[in-house]
């Protein structure tokens, strides 16, 4: 049975245990390519609207509130270091610590996507969500106001969707930790669903500067 | 599913008997059951889309539009557009040979994650329903590009729904490439290092970088174009603040290379077959390989070709163009390599080997009128004629089917364990590049004279040409449905294949036919280049002097 140094379990086209964990690591990182691609398609789209629009998008960006968007940008670094905390420890085979910094990790998540949902309705109060209640003054810039916050809407949304796929994922993991479920034993996913989290932090640290730090 | 190896008295345990009921093939995550789960579906599909194909050339037999209207023919031939390249030509040979074939050909159990890989084609299946769902509920008249505004603001037809379809389908092949390029990475049997690998795995690692670097960024770029329509945000609209062109800059960034996922997967094949059956060593197997990583990096940067007359900058225009003629390079040293492959060989005209030819004809064909459309002048008398269509045909159809079905008569006799009938698969392969030239070789002088694709009605002139082509439709299609009889009658009746019918080198061939569950009996070693004909072919001279054969059963 499962000794205190965690047991395996080798899948059968597995070689070793090191070949089946360098496989899932370089899958991983595979599927982060694709998610690269699948956000760098949406940055680019952006960007090109934003160098034809510069002067708009600057005044469109006004509407969007620093000091919030600064506030989670804290928060999901602070989750990343949580993160690699509870990636450390289930490395190191320690349950408890495993499990608290994943809740820990968890709760800023939360707080991220609450804050999120407060900024969100403040568009929706001063009726900046693009389609027929949009409403933006100067009202010649209306146009390419509303494609600033489609973009807006598209990229943060998509990066929120991110966020809450990966709380499912940590409430699952967080679960299983503390049933002690065999398949938890040993640190893969955990480190996997570690390398998810950092590439969901790092689209932040993209989005941040370039939706609500335009100059003008 | 009929069990191939029931006969015969000595029935042996293998992939095909290893469970029998529907939830033992549903539910299986061994490689090779999902390769053949995909070769049902694809060939459903590739049914429907050839009938939509029957249709089209049906409704040009004449120069007016008397089979159907002008909005009935756009959905006919966006339809078929849909389902032959997201359905059809796409997934069918990485899926289906690729998925039975990478495994056994680096001398693993299964590929690195078996479940995802059941679960692509489950995703594969629902994409595949829901665009069925929405060409039955109406269709798609957008033709398969998708282009906006017209597909995000004016179309009725079924595009949201389409673009789901569309946009699962993509998440099906990012699973496959993911565990490909997993699977080539990790898994490969001891001593089998990067150079010795067949240049079929080659050719596969090339199209999963390309799924996985293409296919998310269609997949975005569809799924703008939905939330534009649903919910009227301006991205590509014009009226509603957004670019149509930066909606082509996206597309095409993935469909041109989408060409290349289908080519090359087809290119491997090639490789494969024409060293077995020319007995020899491919030549200058390193240009090859790395020609296959040059295609899918170059692949990346000529997307603008398809641009050339719709408001891009000319300078853009001609560092396209450059880039594209740069892309025929790689695919050039191919042909070159394989020809030079057969001088001198003992080559036997097998079905496959035929394909094979038939490829190699098709493909120069098909690369050089390439050149005519990335050249700016030319094309902008040439764009949007049926010359772009004879194109792409030669490419997409008679590169990748013809590629495709050597594939599957070369490996037939590994995936079931019997041999297909040799002379009426010959009688097939001539009809279908018969077939294929009568159809697509009038296209060219068609588009030359002027004719513009997408087109229902046409001049009287044209008629003769068009009546060709539909000629040779009617060809094609005979010849299409002949291997599904000779195949499906083989499965009971053909010659038992043995480990080994061709003599070929390669892991794969190593196995029992059709392999057991985990491939191999124990993992096995290798010591030798690939393609070593030349050695093997002097060892039978020895064995068979000392009176020992190594014949297969």
């Amino acid at each position: 049975m499962v000794q205190e140094q965690a047991q395996q379990k080798l899948s059968i086209q597995f070689e070793d245990i090191a070949q089946q964990n360098e496989s899932y690591i370089v899958g991983m990182w595979t599927f982060l390519v694709t998610e690269i691609m699948f956000f760098g398609g949406l940055f680019a789209t952006y960007l090109v609207y934003r160098v034809a629009n510069q002067e708009v998008f600057w005044e469109a960006h006004r509407h969007l509130s620093i000091p919030l968007g600064f506030f989670n940008t804290c928060v999901l670094l602070t989750s990343s270091l949580t993160m690699a905390l509870t990636v450390h420890y289930s490395q190191r085979g320690l349950r408890k610590q495993q499990l608290l910094w994943l809740l820990v990790t968890m709760a800023l998540a939360c707080t991220f996507l609450v804050v999120k949902g407060f900024e969100y309705h403040h568009k929706f109060v001063e009726g900046l969500i693009p389609g027929a209640n949009f409403r933006f003054e100067p009202a010649e810039h209306m146009r390419v106001a509303q494609l600033f916050f489609s973009l807006y809407f598209a990229m943060t949304g998509l990066h929120a969707l991110h966020v809450i796929i990966g709380v499912l994922v940590m409430t699952i993991l967080a679960v299983l930790i503390a049933i002690k479920h065999p398949s938890v034993q040993d640190f893969i996913p955990i480190e996997l669903t570690g390398l998810y989290w950092h590439f969901v932090d790092i689209v932040w640290i993209f989005l941040f500067p370039l939706l609500y730090l335009i100059p003008r | 599913m009929s069990v191939a190896v029931a006969k015969h008295g000595e029935v042996k345990h293998n992939y095909l008997n290893a469970g029998d009921t529907v939830l033992s093939w549903l539910l299986t995550t061994d490689h090779k059951r999902i390769a053949v789960l995909y070769l049902v579906s694809v060939t459903l599909f590739f049914a429907v889309g050839g009938l939509l194909a029957l249709l089209i050339r049906l409704e040009l037999l004449t120069p007016q539009g008397d089979l159907m209207t002008s909005e009935n023919y756009n959905r006919v031939f966006t339809m078929h557009g849909v389902v032959m390249i997201f359905l059809f030509l796409i997934p069918a040979i990485p899926a289906v040979l690729g998925n039975f074939l990478v495994p056994l050909m680096v001398g693993a159990r299964d590929l690195a994650f078996p479940r995802l890989n059941l679960a692509s084609w489950y995703v594969y299946m629902a994409g595949g329903l829901i665009a069925t769902w929405a060409m039955v509920n109406g269709g798609v008249d957008t033709g398969w590009t998708f282009y906006p505004p017209y597909s995000s603001s004016y179309s009725t037809s079924q595009v949201t729904l389409t673009i789901i379809g569309a946009f699962l389908i993509g998440f099906s092949s990012i699973f496959t490439g993911i565990n490909f390029i997993v699977t080539i990475h990790k898994m490969r049997a001891p001593g089998l290092t990067w150079f010795r690998l067949p240049l079929f795995i080659w050719a596969h690692y090339a199209t999963s970088v390309i799924i996985v670097l293409g296919t998310p960024v269609v997949a975005i770029t569809l799924l703008l174009v939905a939330v534009e329509r649903v919910f009227r945000l301006g991205i590509f609209d014009p009226a509603l603040g957004g670019d149509p062109i930066l909606f082509q800059h996206l597309f095409w960034f993935y469909s041109h290379p989408a060409v290349y996922i289908m080519i090359l997967p087809a290119m491997g094949v090639i490789s494969e077959v024409v060293a077995c059956f020319s007995r020899k060593r491919v030549f200058g197997y390193h240009f090859v390989a790395f020609s296959s990583v040059a295609i899918a990096v170059i692949g990346f940067l000529v997307w603008g070709h398809h641009m050339f007359t719709t408001g891009q900058s000319v300078y853009a225009g001609m560092v396209f163009s450059l880039l594209s003629f740069l892309v025929a390079v790689p695919s050039a040293v191919k042909v070159f390599n394989w020809t030079a492959t057969m001088y001198k060989g003992h080559i036997e005209f097998r079905a496959p080997m035929l394909y094979v030819m038939g490829f190699l004809g098709l493909f120069v064909i098909g690369g050089l009128t390439g050149l005519f459309l990335a050249s700016l002048a030319t094309d902008i008398h040439l764009q949007d004629t049926y010359f772009v269509v004879a194109h792409f045909h030669y490419i997409m159809v008679g590169g990748t089917i013809f590629g495709y079905l050597a594939g599957l008569h070369f490996w037939w006799p590994k995936m079931t364990g019997r041999m297909y009938p040799e002379g009426i698969a010959k009688l097939a392969a001539l009809i279908i590049f018969a077939g294929f030239n009568l159809t697509f070789l009038p296209q060219f002088v068609l588009g030359y004279l002027g004719m513009p694709r997408r087109y229902h009605w046409y001049p009287e002139e044209w008629q003769m040409l068009h009546v060709m082509s539909s000629a040779g439709a009617a060809l094609l299609g005979i010849g299409y449905i002949l291997p599904v009889f000779y195949l499906l009658w083989s499965l009971r009746n053909g010659a038992l294949a043995g480990p080994n019918p061709w003599g070929a080198t390669g892991l794969e061939w190593k196995t029992d036919s059709p392999p057991i569950t985990h491939n191999f009996e124990e993992t096995p070693i290798v010591t030798e280049e690939p393609y070593a004909y030349e050695n093997h072919h002097q060892q039978e001279e020895v064995a068979s002097g000392t009176g020992a054969s190594t014949a297969e059963a």
